[in-house]
């Protein structure tokens, strides 16, 4: 409908006023970039706006078996294309939603559902999200929880024997750079002598 | 226990790195049929017919008179071929599927969403390997097994259960490695006297 709406716009235009080659040209293409509204014209063959509204529903909800992640409204290939009409046939004998699904099931698979049923197989699938949430939740506490812990316990921690070798091993450190320092001035300094 | 922590990040890599590792060598495309060990689905479609010489001059299209139901499988083991003039890879299945047929495996086409004089024509041309052709020009039974391109080759029971989907081209490596050993399996399992 839209399309044609779009039609009588552009011949309205065309008779309405002189519109050169180059004009009707690059309307025509502009027409192009309207593609997609184009499958809005299968619609207007079922016969009521509920039915119609469910099958944009449906179409939507079904994956291409033949394509790798299209749905069956976004693929153009012969067997969405088939997919479409048998699910248009099947709305106007009046199916049910669980119908259309389990009609197409028994012919493609479980491969055409985009929202797996939940059964043994699936749960896996379904429950994963939710297990992981609660996995990385547990994580997260975890480590807080020894964080804080491990900071109360470092302040009471050192022991005087550990105190002692603390300072003992700073001390040492001081020295070594107190002699790396003197070195580099003795490395430093003929440099300085030879200028 | 915080050296083996330490392995933790290598352990979830090697398993993971596993796990893509068998992704890789996965087909995205395979899906197996919904239809395995479910009986043919009922049918009524003329059979191809064949262009037949009839004056040594001119070509006549005869047949499309007998109908074919799903009975056309019982009693023996049946490679059922899905085929189509415009399907590309069955024209480089054909010749194999000649020789097969000839070593007396019996192989039913179903030309699928096909013009009949076209069908008839590429039969009379590249020669016929089937017993039977069930003409499908709408692709009702096509769409009741599943078919969701050409070729797609199904084996079949003598009690006309689908055991078997191959999607793709049967080519020596198909038929020895996948389809032959189930097709003798099922030819062994027959009853002697329908052998």
């Amino acid at each position: 409908m839209i399309v044609e709406r779009q039609q009588n716009a552009s011949v309205y235009f065309l008779r309405g006023r002189f519109v050169s080659f180059r004009k009707a040209t690059l309307l025509l293409l502009l027409s192009i970039l309207c593609l997609p509204v184009w499958g809005l014209i299968e619609v207007d063959r079922l016969s009521s706006p509920a039915l119609s509204e469910r099958y944009q529903y449906l179409v939507a909800e079904y994956r291409c078996p033949k394509c790798q992640n299209q749905n069956l409204a976004e693929s153009d290939s012969p067997i969405s294309i088939d997919l479409r009409t048998e699910i248009r046939r099947l709305l106007e004998e009046g199916a049910s939603d669980a119908q259309i699904s389990d009609y197409l099931v028994a012919r493609y698979g479980e491969f055409v559902l985009y929202r797996p049923r939940v059964q043994s197989s699936t749960y896996l699938l379904w429950l994963a999200p939710a297990v992981l949430l609660v996995l990385g939740l547990l994580i997260v506490v975890f480590i807080v929880r020894r964080q804080k812990r491990g900071v109360s316990a470092t302040q009471t921690s050192l022991s005087e024997d550990e105190k002692v070798a603390l300072q003992a091993l700073l001390g040492a450190a001081e020295n070594f750079q107190d002699k790396t320092a003197n070195r580099q001035d003795k490395t430093a300094n003929p440099s300085e002598a030879k200028s | 226990m915080d050296r083996v922590k330490l392995f933790i990040p290598l352990i979830i890599f090697v398993v993971l790195a596993a796990m893509l590792y068998w992704g890789l060598g996965r087909d995205p495309n395979a899906m197996p049929s919904a239809l395995i060990n479910r009986p043919v689905p009922t049918f009524q479609l003329p059979e191809l017919g064949q262009l037949k010489d009839a004056d040594d001059t001119t070509l006549v299209v005869t047949g499309q008179t007998e109908l074919l139901d799903e009975t056309l499988f019982l009693g023996q083991v049946s490679l059922l071929n899905v085929w189509a003039t415009w399907c590309i890879s069955c024209r480089v299945e054909h010749p194999y599927l000649v020789d097969i047929a000839e070593t007396g495996v019996r192989i039913i086409g179903l030309n699928y969403k096909d013009e009949v004089e076209a069908a008839q024509q590429w039969l009379a041309k590249y020669g016929d390997p089937y017993a039977q052709t069930i003409s499908d020009p709408t692709g009702g039974l096509g769409l009741d097994l599943g078919v969701f391109g050409a070729p797609e080759t199904y084996l079949i029971d003598h009690l006309g259960v689908i055991h078997y989907k191959h999607v793709g081209v049967v080519d020596d490596r198909v038929w020895r490695t996948t389809l032959q050993p189930k097709y003798q399996q099922l030819r062994n399992a027959l009853p002697e006297a329908e052998k």
